[in-house]
């Protein structure tokens, strides 16, 4: 197949279709309308499914629903609008059915501002919402990826009866680049055994919920969660590497970040220093065991990221201690120039590091002392 | 139609019901809603294609009564949930179970937008003037200086506001096809409150868009009432402040003969 210049947003939206997306559900808001406006428009001409919402409650909700019924769904937003679909996604966790979820982020906190910002990885990570429960979560850092991603999303989230969602900061979903679309895929109806589709003379009743007001039931119900994440972690971790095998530095970087930083990379390459990019697609599962690896053979890890260090945690949760870590981070939608990237590798492979700052302290110090 | 049913059989189990006794306060008008609900979705032979979507409040429990599928929506959220089904699954038979926290505050958006897309789904509503559930705290449909766990000297309209009216209020929008307020204070309201829910199953199956039958209901334990009482409560009080009456019946509706 050839390849089309797509933009972002709307790449995704074709990419949902072609997995077979049946029903859409979505509320307007920058930086990720075009989803809901390209899907406004294809998903009734297949036949499919596409409803505004009154809210992303209402959006949510829709999606829990339909998710119910055992068909492939989607919604979409950004950042304030994913903070209101919080309350389903919980709901959606404990019910354990698959929805798929696309999250365009843009700065904040509060209303913020609709540039580029990967602000809500902790958010997206963490879970989110209340109660115990892992997110399976796919970070694009180019139009193919978030059309591959995209596509995979719906066959983890059907695999684990899981939350799968994509994030992607405001300059993938906005940026057209060249992609290829993959075949569309038929709709495939399938007959779960735990879809609530009414009983049509074939079956018993069933009945979905996430209510368990036995503890003892509901502490059942989060060990299978977590029986079920740990599958997830020995199965979908997924993670590229750039100029690794030789590298005496390592950066970790997701999304754009990792992008930008790997032109950096290129750079000091070219000048000669031994530094390597490690970019994770899964940012959950985190993954742990290739850092846990690589801190055993290189000399320090640099974290580029944007927001204040959020993914920079789980970094040194995998480094123990064992080498530095240091940080580099743009927030409120500033995307970091390839240039503060290589300063900062530069940085790191000339000055004596220490084991025993805070990078995130001494990160804020030079960005204090900068302006 | 050969039955084996006892000649002297008049009053059963509807088969719309499964065997599991409810949780119910004695007294409450919950189990009339139930049974007529489920004694409608029978006759109308439609229990194998039905699903219904229960509230956060007393009914969270309702799909452990009804022998159809059913899923338990969020606080409010059950018409989005309903919609969600519903446009997946377009011959199917979708419901809602809502209290009055439920659907006439929380769920405000939900309901409203809802019935303005002209949803095909029908919706009970139970305005029963409290939270049931969380133990009798004021509600949008409380009425004015009645007396609740959070307004212990009655609602002062000055601070709390007034009683919303969902049925009015609903049936201003033009995606409502049947909204109509019944009660289950006696009998003859009882069987009038089935027709209306027969009437909104019916308006669903015959794709004429949103259906919703209020019902003015008891809540002896909340109230602090005998259950007797609780019915002339609603009798002497609340069916003043909330008429009963049809507010929405669409050309086509009208014409249903059950």
């Amino acid at each position: 197949m050839t390849r089309e210049l797509w933009k972002g947003n709307e790449a995704i939206a074709e990419a949902s279709v072609r997995a077979g997306l049946e029903a859409y559900f979505g509320y307007p808001i920058t930086p990720q309308t075009e989803v809901l406006e390209y899907l406004s428009r294809r998903m009734p001409e297949l036949g499919r499914t596409f409803v505004q919402a009154e809210s992303e409650l209402g959006a949510i909700n829709m999606v829990y629903g339909a998710a119910c019924t055992g068909v492939r769904v989607m919604s979409s937003s950004s950042s304030p609008g994913v903070s209101l679909m919080m309350e389903g996604i919980s709901y959606i966790a404990g019910t354990e059915i698959p929805a798929v979820l696309i999250n365009v982020m843009r700065g904040g906190p509060g209303l913020g501002n609709i540039a580029p910002s990967q602000g809500d990885y902790n958010q997206a990570v963490r879970g989110g919402g209340h109660g115990d429960y892992q997110p399976i979560v796919l970070a694009p850092a180019s139009v193919q990826e978030a059309i591959d991603l995209t596509v995979l999303s719906f066959d983890l989230a059907e695999r684990y009866r899981s939350i799968c969602m994509v994030i992607l900061d405001g300059s993938v979903g906005q940026m057209m680049e060249p992609a290829q679309m993959p075949e569309m895929q038929p709709v495939q109806r399938k007959d779960w055994e735990w879809a609530t589709n009414a009983k049509m003379g074939k079956r018993e009743r069933r009945v979905l919920t996430s209510i368990y007001l036995d503890p003892i039931q509901e502490e059942k119900l989060n060990l299978r969660l977590i029986q079920r994440w740990k599958q997830i972690q020995a199965n979908e971790v997924r993670y590229k590497e750039y100029f690794l095998d030789d590298a005496e530095f390592v950066i970790v970087g997701f999304g754009t970040a990792g992008r930008v930083a790997l032109s950096a990379v290129r750079t000091a390459r070219q000048r000669g220093i031994k530094v390597g990019l490690l970019r994770p697609i899964t940012v959950s599962p985190f993954p742990h065991e290739v850092i846990d690896q690589l801190a055993g053979r290189v000399e320090a890890f640099l974290v580029t990221e944007m927001n204040s260090g959020q993914m920079l945690e789980d970094v040194r949760l995998a480094v123990k201690g064992r080498v530095p870590v240091e940080f580099y981070g743009r927030m409120g939608g500033v995307v970091p120039f390839t240039e503060e990237i290589l300063h900062e590798i530069e940085r790191i492979t000339t000055s004596k590091l220490s084991l025993d700052e805070n990078p995130r302290d001494a990160w804020f110090e030079r960005m204090m002392s900068s302006r | 139609m050969t039955t084996t049913a006892p000649e002297n059989l008049v009053y059963d189990r509807p088969e719309g019901f499964t065997d599991t006794p409810t949780h119910y306060c004695p007294g409450c008008t919950h189990g009339v809603a139930h049974r007529l609900v489920a004694e409608v979705l029978e006759e109308m032979g439609v229990l194998d294609k039905t699903i219904g979507v229960a509230p956060v409040g007393c009914a969270v429990f309702a799909y452990n009564y009804f022998d159809t599928d059913f899923v338990e929506a969020p606080h409010g959220r059950a018409p989005a949930m309903a919609t969600g089904i519903k446009r997946v699954l377009p011959d199917r038979i979708v419901f809602t179970y809502q209290g009055d926290g439920d659907l006439a505050s929380i769920g405000m958006g939900e309901i409203v937008h809802a019935a303005a897309r002209g949803e095909n789904l029908t919706v009970i509503f139970i305005n029963n003037a409290n939270y049931g559930m969380t133990g009798g705290q004021m509600a949008p449909t409380t009425l004015p200086g009645m007396k609740t766990t959070s307004s212990p000297n009655g609602r002062d309209v000055e601070t709390q506001g007034y009683p919303i009216r969902m049925a009015e209020m609903l049936s201003t929008l033009d995606g409502a096809g049947y909204v109509v307020r019944r009660s289950l204070h006696d009998p003859k309201n009882i069987r009038l409150a089935k027709k209306a829910i027969r009437l909104a199953f019916e308006t669903q199956a015959r794709g004429l868009g949103f259906s919703m039958v209020e019902l003015l209901s008891t809540c002896p334990t909340n109230w602090g009432m005998t259950p007797v009482n609780s019915l002339k409560f609603v009798e002497e009080h609340m069916v003043p402040a909330f008429p009963l009456g049809d507010y929405k019946v669409a050309a086509g509706i009208a014409q249903i003969k059950i």
